[in-house]
C-alpha cells in the first residue's frame, strides 16, 4: 500500500504545480471601452459649487431629499437636501475642499476648490468582479455600470471591492436596495444627457462619447494658464434643453452665437487627468488645479483589483482541472485508507 | 483494540445548558428584529465598513474553528494515520454545527437573502471572477457532505442497519469531497480581501491570500481538536487522550512554521511593513504574529508536547491567532477612507454570542443523546 501513497503526492503535487504558477500568470488587461462609450468630465477649475447638479441628480432619479443636521435626529427629514457625503439616497456630490484662508479658487494653499464625487464607471468594474450573482453590468454599448435588484443578494461584496466607495445600502430598510449613479441611463435612451451634466450652468460637469470626453480633457491640460478657451457647455454636443417635462421628449439646440460655449481664462490645472488610469481607466474623468488627493479622492493604482483577483482565481480554477486532480488524489487515499482501518478490525469509517 | 462509541447520557437540562439556551433565545428575538426592520437596526454597519462581527466571526473565525473535521480527515484518510480516528466523530459534530450556523449567518447578514440562489444558478451566478461564488458553492455543498459523514451516527442511534450499510460503502467517497471542499473554500475566503485592493493594508493584502488562509485554517483545525479533547475530558470528567494528542501534535509546528514563512516572505515582497505604525493595525499585527510564534517555540519540544497544560496552552495561542489573523485582514486592517469607522453594536454581538450558544446547545444535547464520543475501555 506504501507505493500508492507516493502516487497519491504526485496526484496532490499536480494541483500544486498549478498552485505555484500563480505569480507567472499574465495579468489581465482591463476590459477595453466599446468604441460608443458615453463619458462624463469633471472640471472642478470650472465648478462654483452651485450644487445644480445634486439637484438634477435627485429629480431625474426620484431621490429623497435628505440631510445630515442634528434637526434629523429629531425627526426633521425630506424638508431640505444636504447630506455630506455620498449615501443610499445622494448618488451625486459636491464637496468642498478649504485651506487657510479659502479665499481664492483654485489654489491648494489658503484656497479652496470643489469636487463632485459619483460613480466613476469603470472600465474593468470591480463591483462586477466581485458580485457573486452578476447584478452590476457593464454595458456592452455604453460602458455604462447598472445595479439589477432581482438578482443582487445584498452581501455588499461591491461595497467592500469599490475603490471609490461608491456603491450605497439601505442599512435601514428590512426589504433593502443598493443605489448608484446609472449616468442617468434611462434618460439617455430618450435621447436626453445625464442630469449633472444638462443643468450645469457653467460646464464644469459635461457629457460626451468617452473618446471626445477624453480628447478634451487632454487639450485642457495642455492650455496656458490665463489664457481663453471656449468651454462647452452641459455637452460636447450641444446644449440639451428639455422642451416638455410631460412628453419627456428632448430637442439638441444648434449651435447658435456659441451660446453653448463660455469663453473664460484658463486656471492652472493639474497636468493629470483623473479617472484616465485609476483602477484600470474611468468613464468618469476629472481634471483640477488642486492635486486630488487634497480633494479626498484615492489612489487605488493604476490596474483593477479585479483584474488580479480574477487572474489568481482563474488560474486555480482554469479548467477545473487543479480541483478534479485534487479530488481523484484524495478519492483513492480515501478508499485505501478506509480499507487499512477495515483490514486492522478497527472501526467502520465514518 | 476496538472502537465504539456511545451517548454520554445524563442530565440535559443543566445550569450552563440553561444559560447557553437563554442567550440563545434573545440571539433569535434580535435576528427577528433585524429581519423586521433591517440590517442598521441592530448593527453598526455602514457603507465603508460594510462587513463587521458577523462576516468575520460568524462565518469566518466560526468555519476556522471548525476545522477539526477537515484536519482530522487530512490525518486519518489523506495520510493514512488510522490511529487517530477515535478523534474524528466530534470533531466532525463540532464541524458540522459551526458550518450550519455559518450558512444561517449568511442568511442573516445578507440584505436580500431571497435572492441568494441567484449565486447557484447558472444564467446570474458569476462563477470563475466571484470568490464568494466558490466559497458559496464549496461551503454549501461541504455542509451536506458534513451531514453524510455525520448520518452513521444519528442512522446507529436509530437502528437503521440497511441504510447505514449503504453509507459505509460509499463512504470514502464522501470523505473525499469532505477534503476537497474546505481546501476550495478556507483558501477562497482568504480570496475574498484581493479585490479589495490597497483598501486592505499591506500587513496583509497579498496575492498569496488563499494560500494563507487555508494553511491558518488546517493549523485551526489541529488546535481545536487539541483543545477539544482536553477541554471536554475536563469538563466531562472522562480520561485524557493524552498520548494521542501529544502524537498528533507534531504536525502543528510545521504548519505554523509554513504559514510563517510565506507570510514574512510575502510580507517582505510587498514591502509590507512600510505599513507598520504605533496604531491599532500594529498593535494587532504583533500581536497575531505573537500568537504564531508562540506555538510553533512551544510544540517544537516533544517534551512539552507530552505536557497536557503545554498542550492546551499551545492550542488556545493557534486558535487565537488563527481569529486574530481574520479579525486583521477582514476589519483591522481594512480602512475604506472617507471617515468612514466601526465598531460592532451592542445588537450585533448578542446575535453572534446568540449563535455560539446555539452551536454549543446542539453539541451538548447531541453528545448526551447520540453515540459520538468514543468508549474507552481502557481507561
Amino acid at each position: 500500500m506504501q507505493v500508492d501513497r507516493r502516487e497519491f503526492f504526485k496526484i496532490l503535487s499536480a494541483g500544486a504545480v498549478t498552485m505555484s504558477s500563480i505569480s507567472t500568470v499574465q495579468a489581465r488587461t482591463a476590459t477595453a471601452l466599446p468604441p460608443d462609450a458615453e463619458g462624463v468630465l469633471y472640471d472642478a477649475t470650472l465648478c462654483i459649487g452651485c450644487k445644480s447638479c445634486e439637484v438634477a441628480c435627485k429629480r431625474n432619479n426620484s431621490m429623497p431629499m435628505d440631510h445630515d443636521s442634528y434637526e434629523k435626529d429629531l425627526g426633521v427629514d425630506g424638508v431640505w437636501d444636504a447630506p455630506k457625503d455620498l449615501n443610499a439616497k445622494t448618488l451625486n456630490k459636491i464637496q468642498v475642499y478649504r485651506n487657510g484662508k479659502a479665499n481664492t479658487r483654485n489654489q491648494e494653499v489658503d484656497g479652496f476648490s470643489f469636487v463632485r464625487r459619483a460613480c466613476m464607471h469603470c472600465a474593468d468594474p470591480d463591483c462586477a468582479s466581485a458580485c457573486p450573482t452578476t447584478a452590476f453590468t457593464k454595458d456592452e454599448k455604453t460602458g455604462i455600470v447598472a445595479w439589477d435588484k432581482d438578482r443582487c443578494c445584498g452581501c455588499r461584496y461591491c461595497q467592500i471591492a469599490c475603490p471609490y466607495n461608491i456603491p450605497k445600502f439601505e442599512y435601514d430598510k428590512a426589504i433593502p436596495l443598493v443605489h448608484k449613479c446609472e449616468m442617468c441611463s434611462h434618460v439617455q435612451a430618450e435621447g436626453g444627457i445625464p442630469g449633472c451634466a444638462e443643468f450645469c450652468p457653467t460646464g464644469a460637469t459635461i457629457h460626451g462619447k468617452f473618446t471626445d470626453i477624453l480628447e478634451e480633457a487632454k487639450r485642457r491640460i495642455a492650455l496656458q494658464e490665463g489664457a481663453e478657451y471656449p468651454y462647452p457647455v452641459s455637452s460636447l454636443k450641444g446644449v440639451f434643453r428639455r422642451t416638455s417635462d410631460k412628453d419627456g421628449s428632448f430637442i439638441q439646440d444648434e449651435p447658435q452665437d456659441n451660446s453653448f460655449i463660455q469663453r473664460r481664462p484658463v486656471a492652472k490645472y493639474i497636468d493629470y487627468i483623473y479617472g484616465q488610469s485609476e483602477s484600470g481607466g474611468a468613464q468618469y474623468l476629472m481634471l483640477s488645479a488642486v492635486p486630488f488627493e487634497k480633494l479626498g479622492l484615492p489612489k487605488p493604482g493604476f490596474s483593477s483589483a479585479a483584474a488580479r483577483s480574477e487572474n489568481i482565481s482563474h488560474t486555480l480554477y482554469k479548467g477545473m482541472i487543479a480541483p478534479i486532480a485534487l479530488l481523484g488524489g484524495l478519492v483513492f487515499a480515501a478508499h485505501r485508507s478506509s480499507k487499512s482501518l477495515e483490514s486492522e478490525g478497527e472501526v467502520d469509517h465514518e | 483494540m476496538s472502537e465504539t462509541y456511545a451517548p454520554l447520557g445524563g442530565k440535559l437540562w443543566t445550569k450552563p445548558f440553561s444559560i447557553l439556551f437563554t442567550l440563545a433565545v434573545v440571539g433569535i428575538a434580535l435576528m427577528g428584529y433585524r429581519f423586521l426592520f433591517g440590517i442598521g437596526a441592530v448593527t453598526n454597519l455602514n457603507d465603508g465598513y460594510p462587513w463587521g462581527l458577523w462576516i468575520v466571526y460568524d462565518i469566518l473565525v466560526a468555519t476556522g474553528l471548525a476545522c477539526g473535521g477537515y484536519a482530522m480527515a487530512i490525518l486519518v484518510y489523506a495520510f493514512n494515520r488510522g490511529q487517530y480516528h477515535p478523534l474524528i466523530r466530534p470533531a466532525l459534530l463540532a464541524s458540522v454545527f459551526g458550518y450550519t450556523l455559518a450558512a444561517f449567518a449568511i442568511v442573516i447578514d445578507t440584505g436580500r437573502y431571497w435572492n441568494l440562489i441567484n449565486i447557484f444558478l447558472p444564467g446570474t451566478s458569476n462563477i470563475g471572477s466571484s470568490w464568494m461564488v466558490e466559497v458559496a458553492i464549496s461551503i454549501s455543498s461541504y455542509i451536506v457532505v458534513l451531514w453524510i459523514e455525520l448520518s452513521p451516527v444519528m442512522l446507529e442511534k436509530w437502528n437503521k442497519t440497511k441504510l447505514r450499510r449503504a453509507v459505509h460503502r460509499s463512504m470514502f467517497v464522501v470523505v473525499a469531497f469532505g477534503l476537497l471542499f474546505p481546501t476550495l473554500h478556507q483558501s477562497s475566503l482568504g480570496g475574498l480581501m484581493i479585490v479589495a485592493g490597497n483598501k486592505l493594508s499591506p500587513l496583509w493584502q497579498t496575492d498569496w491570500l488563499p494560500a494563507l488562509f487555508l494553511l491558518s485554517a488546517i493549523s485551526m483545525g489541529f488546535a481545536v481538536v487539541v483543545f477539544e479533547a482536553i477541554f471536554s475530558a475536563t469538563v466531562l470528567k472522562r480520561p485524557y487522550e493524552q498520548k494521542m494528542l501529544s502524537k498528533l501534535a507534531w504536525t502543528i509546528p510545521y504548519l505554523l512554521g509554513a504559514f510563517l514563512v510565506l507570510r514574512w516572505v510575502t510580507l517582505l515582497a510587498n514591502n509590507g511593513l512600510s505599513d507598520l505604525a504605533f496604531n491599532a493595525k500594529g498593535i494587532m499585527f504583533v500581536i497575531e504574529n505573537l500568537l504564531f510564534i508562540y506555538p510553533l517555540i512551544v510544540l517544537l519540544s516533544k517534551a512539552n508536547r507530552e505536557k497536557l497544560t503545554q498542550l492546551f496552552y499551545a492550542s488556545i495561542s493557534i486558535l487565537l491567532a488563527g481569529a486574530v489573523y481574520r479579525f486583521d485582514a477582514f476589519l483591522v486592517g481594512f480602512d475604506p477612507g472617507g471617515g468612514f469607522v466601526y465598531f460592532p453594536a451592542v445588537a450585533e454581538i448578542l446575535i453572534t454570542v446568540g449563535i455560539i450558544s446555539i452551536e454549543l446547545v446542539a453539541y451538548l444535547f447531541f453528545v448526551k443523546r447520540f453515540p459520538v464520543l468514543p468508549v474507552l475501555k481502557d481507561a
